[in-house]
């Protein structure tokens, strides 16, 4: 089924239908449906000659049948009054509206990927491993929500723009990781939520062009998701970044991702997005753990860890400095981090690893298996495990 | 992130409720059947089951040839999972108010049975790249 095809047209019909009808919450529903009839039509009468203008038809049918239906309500000569369809596109409302503040994280995931991404709700359900009835009703919670909080469906002020944009890229920063961190086979469908989110972020930094911290978002999937086919194993398991296969990492994504960070770092404005994707393309561009830039990487964290005071930011630059500086070094950096990070496993594994590279080989078992134990993630267990093993005899 | 609620039973025997009033096992089944949908209305149920009874419970392992080797169920245990639901919530303060909304299941008198509720996160994928 000509799948790309509808998810690129998918915000387009909606825009065009919601300038016409307004109520974001039945539009995006009759999009939602005429993106169901061309699944099911077009693989046997083929795609029509004009497939933006077939859909924006039967959704704006289906918007006639649903105004009729509400006619009781609403007077129907006022909202279907038409109005000249001018050509723009409205993604970046859309996606204003999807990630609207007043929504939790889950609601605006779901409803960007189905108004914006085009996806259909058992698409979304299945990537998130939730029943189909549970995510319609997520969404259609969110597109309530939406509606209470009374905010119209608008071209945004300037304004507008920078003080939602941060929400947008957070939004579609979460779609990626949720795709990112997903392993192969039996989660394929998950690994294209990263796709979908290089999409719609490509888009973004189309349509506002000149934001540095949007080049900043887009360059750091790009660089991490070159890495993705050579993170994990045959069976799943987690390969850690000095183990991984570097012929494997993706090239072109790797010199696309920086040159967009580069030309971002070159307009001013740096921001958390552009030190993330910086660093992502040291350890890219390094032809091994030894070659890597480690002092720009813990320089890249120092500036990382001005803007929020992250604990885990503190995690990463300990790291660094141990890579620079020796184990000893790390370790001292991380007991100070020891009251923001208690019972933490991370604080357990990075210590378990530096323990390690310093000969403590009892310590890093310690560390290791209480990090196993408090890890939510599967994978992650499972390495923690696996590094402990090795260490096993020591204790 | 999503948890496992788990609701508790005493063990040793058919569950409590067949010993109650009809009136008061229909006012428990409805109560269950409501939250059911609601964790659906919220958009968060993954999965709910209730389980047979204890008295048709069996312990099962293999022998040598790895055939089933069936038993019944210890008698001295003193806990026995009833059923559970799978949801998926941002936090986990929401999934311990949900248990303790199930925790308030009407029992024989009408009044709240205050049911123990264990609370489990179910494992995930990693939150971000492991480094190193």
């Amino acid at each position: 089924m000509n799948t790309p095809l509808l998810r690129e047209l998918a915000p387009q019909v909606l825009g065009i239908v919601l300038r016409r009808f307004r109520d974001f919450a039945a539009c995006e529903d009759a999009v939602q449906e005429a993106l169901l009839a061309a699944a099911q039509q077009w693989p046997s009468t083929g795609v029509p000659d004009h497939p933006r203008a077939w859909l924006i038809n039967v959704a704006t049918r289906r918007m006639i049948d649903h105004v009729r239906a509400d006619v009781a309500r609403k007077r129907r000569e006022e909202l279907i009054e038409p109005e000249p369809v001018e050509e723009r596109d409205d993604t970046m409302e859309l996606l204003f509206t999807c990630c609207h503040p007043a929504l939790s994280a889950s609601s605006q995931i779901a409803l960007t990927l189905r108004a914006v991404g085009g996806l259909t709700t058992l698409e979304i359900a299945k990537a998130f491993l939730v029943p189909e009835a549970t995510m319609a009703q997520r969404i259609s919670r969110a597109k309530a929500t939406i509606k209470d909080s009374g905010i119209p469906f608008a071209p945004p002020t300037a304004a507008d723009v920078i003080a939602r944009l941060g929400a947008v890229k957070h939004v579609l920063y979460l779609i990626f990781n949720e795709g990112y961190t997903a392993s192969e086979g039996a989660e394929l469908v998950r690994t294209d939520l990263a796709f979908e989110a290089i999409r719609l972020a490509r888009s973004l930094v189309r349509l506002v062009p000149d934001e540095p911290e949007l080049e900043g978002l887009l360059a750091l999937m790009l660089l991490s998701d070159a890495r993705r086919t050579a993170r994990t194993g045959p069976a799943g398991e987690l390969i850690p970044l000095d183990e991984q296969d570097r012929t494997r990492w993706d090239r072109a994504q790797i010199a696309e991702g920086t040159q967009l960070v580069t030309r971002a770092f070159a307009r001013g404005g740096v921001g958390p997005y552009q030190l993330q994707a910086a660093i992502a393309a040291c350890h890219d561009e390094a032809a091994s753990t030894d070659a890597t830039d480690w002092a720009e990487i813990a320089a890249l964290y120092a500036a990382l860890y001005a803007y929020d005071h992250n604990p885990m930011v503190a995690l990463n630059h300990a790291i660094a400095i141990a890579m620079v500086e020796g184990p000893a070094a790390g370790l001292a950096l991380i007991s100070a981090l020891e009251p923001r990070l208690a019972g933490h496993y991370r604080l357990d594994a990075v210590r378990g690893h530096l323990l390690e590279r310093s000969g403590d080989q009892a310590g890093a078992l310690v560390h290791y298996q209480r990090a196993a134990a408090r890890t939510t993630s599967i994978a992650e267990r499972d390495f923690l495990l696996a590094r402990a093993s090795r260490l096993k005899g020591f204790s | 992130m999503k948890f496992m609620l788990m609701m508790n039973t005493p063990g040793g025997g058919p569950y409590q409720i067949a010993k109650w009033p009809p009136a008061a096992i229909t006012a428990h089944i409805e109560f269950m059947k409501q939250f059911g949908k609601k964790l659906t209305a919220n958009g968060e149920l993954v999965a709910a089951e209730g389980l047979a009874g204890p008295d048709q419970a069996r312990l099962v392992k293999a022998g040598k040839d790895g055939a089933p080797i069936t038993d019944g169920v210890f008698p001295e245990a003193k806990e026995f999972l009833a059923g559970y639901w799978i949801v998926d919530v941002d936090t986990a303060e929401r999934a311990y108010a949900l248990a303790a909304e199930a925790s308030m299941a009407p029992g024989p008198g009408g009044a709240p049975l205050h049911l123990p509720i264990e609370v489990r996160e179910v494992m995930s994928v990693p939150p971000t790249e492991y480094k190193p």
